[in-house]
């Protein structure tokens, strides 16, 4: 970790195990007195946010196991008792589901908030890294999970996330065969994608693991994305933004538990409380919220191979984002062009979502009238996500002007006053 | 090697260390290739999902125009038996312009054009003794139903081919199976089918 360990143990017992192994000390230089930016912002705090939604999702999960039936013939039945009878299934089950968007909803924050502030950028390239690893792992959790309740939408949005390796040429056959264990999603495909359903979680915790290790050798980016230079800039984490941070929790769980008890179902879809059947697709199958505007780039493209590139390629792109982006400055307050550049990359994620929830062929409000349906405006949306990535903020770097920067966090809080300005040039 | 052995004292004791080294690294490096094969053959269709059985069709019960879904292979397959009118509008398309011309069929060999004859029931084999009326088996279509692009079940008599209409990303299918407009890159494919009396049709 950053710095020399400050810690100092009081008693015997604390000597004795700091000898043999010094895991309070890691607790203490890690999350009591790890020296943090003293301008972090609410944007600062899911990260607290998104540990406390992984712990939730894996104690619901490990009970909700407990009831589960993954067998074709039971599974579809088991939820619904789950739902009726075991006691407080409902609750359980309810703060799962609800908590797997919950947890999106939280890592989109989370990561919009590290492209407005630059903190993929050097020294942070594998923390970043690691957070797009998490991310995937999470969306193979969350597909892998809604597979288990057998409704109707598990099985169809089973069967075209399989389909999608299918593109493949050559493997593409023998691979999704290797999938499924068969010749269609079916039993076979149920019971593995709940054995990795469970397994999937615990992989996250341990690239979290890493994720934080990776934070705490160069440390917190913050809103001025001015390196730290002085104790001046810094505040202890403990109690500072273990306060800030347990505010923002409680509030994301008022959040979280007003879906739970008055809108359990509302961010998922009907057909999944129709027990799955092979011979019937539902009329309009979509994937959950949060996966929506990948699906809208799948379909922008007319093939079949070339929508399932670029849609893993939109994740792909994430992955080399720090080397894309040629701007010295970090944060986006002092980017006067890119600024706006990130509100309309904001903007096209979000319409990407909406063109994905909607028929390709349905004509877009207002826009409609001019001949613009679904399909056109998530080409048209797909379009400004890549050049984001790789053109806009590659050549950004060489024609913005950024604005003067202050000379440290402590001056950009203070102006200077607590402390003697620092005689060091702007990063 | 020759390095190390000039580099180190003793030159034999170097060697024997070297083939140690080797022998047991290669060991690790080939053991655990081959250990590993089982856990990934394992997720591949077992034995029992592999002895398939085969779907017998009984065609006498379908009246003109009407189609059923069966399943072959755990997979949904269409039979439909067209009225005249669905198979002339087929036959009306010109075979080489379609976006799939491939027959898709697995009783006439790969490469064959996608003509309505090359689709229907008549490429379907005969048992032996068994005489099929060939204006009935060339109204009768076999077919895969899980659309070629993502594997969503078509609706039948949607589209703008009147026959099959993938509700999950649009895929517009004619009265042949054929895709003629959208993200589907094939044609519905035709499974192995025998005529085992006039109008019995078994498939596998």
């Amino acid at each position: 970790m950053s710095g020399p360990s400050t810690y100092d143990p009081k008693t015997g017992i604390e000597r004795w195990l700091d000898s043999r192994l010094p895991i309070i000390r890691l607790g203490y230089d890690s999350f009591v007195d790890f020296p943090t930016p003293k301008n972090l912002n609410y944007w600062y705090t899911f990260g607290g946010i998104l540990t406390v939604c992984l712990m939730i999702q894996i104690l619901t999960g490990i009970v909700l196991a407990m009831h589960y039936v993954p067998h074709v013939d039971y599974a579809f039945a088991s939820i619904e008792r789950i739902d009726r009878d075991v006691n407080f299934g409902w609750l359980l089950r309810n703060i799962h589901a609800v908590g797997a968007s919950m947890f999106f909803l939280a890592v989109y924050l989370h990561i919009f908030r590290g492209l407005y502030y630059g903190s993929y950028k050097a020294p942070r390239e594998v923390l970043w890294i690691l957070g797009v690893v998490i991310y995937l792992l999470m969306m193979a959790a969350a597909f892998l999970g809604y597979v288990l309740p057998w409704g109707q939408m598990s099985f169809w949005g089973a069967t075209v996330i399989t389909e999608l390796f299918g593109a493949i040429p050559l493997v593409g056959g023998p691979i999704t065969e290797w999938l499924w264990g068969g010749f269609a999603v079916g039993n076979t495909t149920l019971n593995r994608f709940f054995s990795l359903h469970y397994l999937i979680p615990f992989l996250i915790a341990g690239v979290v693991g890493l994720h934080v290790w990776a934070l705490h050798v160069p440390g917190n980016n913050n809103p001025t994305g001015i390196s730290v230079k002085t104790s001046n800039d810094t505040l202890p984490f403990h109690p500072y933004y273990t306060v800030k941070d347990g505010f923002a929790i409680a509030v994301f769980l008022v959040i979280f538990a007003a879906f739970v008890f008055y809108a359990p179902d509302v961010l998922g879809h009907a057909d999944n409380y129709i027990e799955a059947d092979p011979l019937v697709t539902p009329a309009h199958i979509v994937p959950e919220w949060y996966l929506l505007p990948f699906y809208a780039i799948l379909r922008a493209v007319p093939d079949k191979l070339g929508g399932v590139i670029l849609m893993f390629g939109a994740i792909g792109v994430l992955f080399i984002l720090p080397w894309l982006d040629t701007s010295k400055v970090r944060s986006m307050r002092y980017r006067p062009m890119a600024k706006w550049f990130f509100v309309g990359f904001l903007i096209a994620c979000l319409g990407l979502g909406w063109a994905g929830a909607e028929l390709p062929d349905n004509p877009v409000p207002i826009l409609g009238a001019v001949g613009i349906d679904f399909l056109f405006f998530g080409r048209v949306l797909t379009l400004y996500y890549f050049a984001y990535f790789l053109v806009i903020l590659p050549v950004l770097g060489f024609v913005e002007k950024p604005k003067e920067r202050p000379a440290s966090i402590d001056a950009a809080v203070t102006g200077g006053k607590s402390a003697a300005p620092a005689a060091a040039p702007a990063e | 090697m020759t390095d190390e052995t000039q580099a180190v004292d003793g030159g034999e004791e170097t060697t024997r260390r070297d083939f140690i080294y080797i022998a047991a690294g290669g060991t690790a490096a080939i053991g655990g290739a081959l250990t590993l094969w089982p856990f990934i053959d394992q997720m591949n269709p077992a034995a029992d999902t592999l002895a398939e059985a085969s779907t017998e069709v009984n065609l006498a019960a379908l009246d003109e125009g009407v189609g059923i879904t069966v399943m072959f292979r755990s997979r949904p397959h269409f039979v439909r038996r067209r009225t005249a009118a669905e198979v002339e509008a087929a036959a009306e398309a010109d075979v080489n312009r379609l976006p799939d011309s491939n027959a898709r069929n697995v009783n006439i060999g790969d490469g064959e054009l996608a003509t309505v004859d090359n689709r229907s029931a008549l490429t379907a084999a005969v048992a032996d003794g068994v005489t099929v009326d060939e204006a009935f088996a060339r109204t009768i279509l076999v077919s895969g139903a899980n659309c070629t692009h993502l594997g969503c079940v078509p609706t039948e008599g949607a589209g703008e081919y009147d026959a099959w209409f993938c509700p999950c990303h649009g895929s517009h299918y004619d009265t042949a199976g054929r895709i003629r407009r959208g993200p589907a890159p094939e044609n519905l494919p035709i499974p192995p089918m025998t005529f085992t009396a006039p109008t019995t049709l078994v498939l596998g």
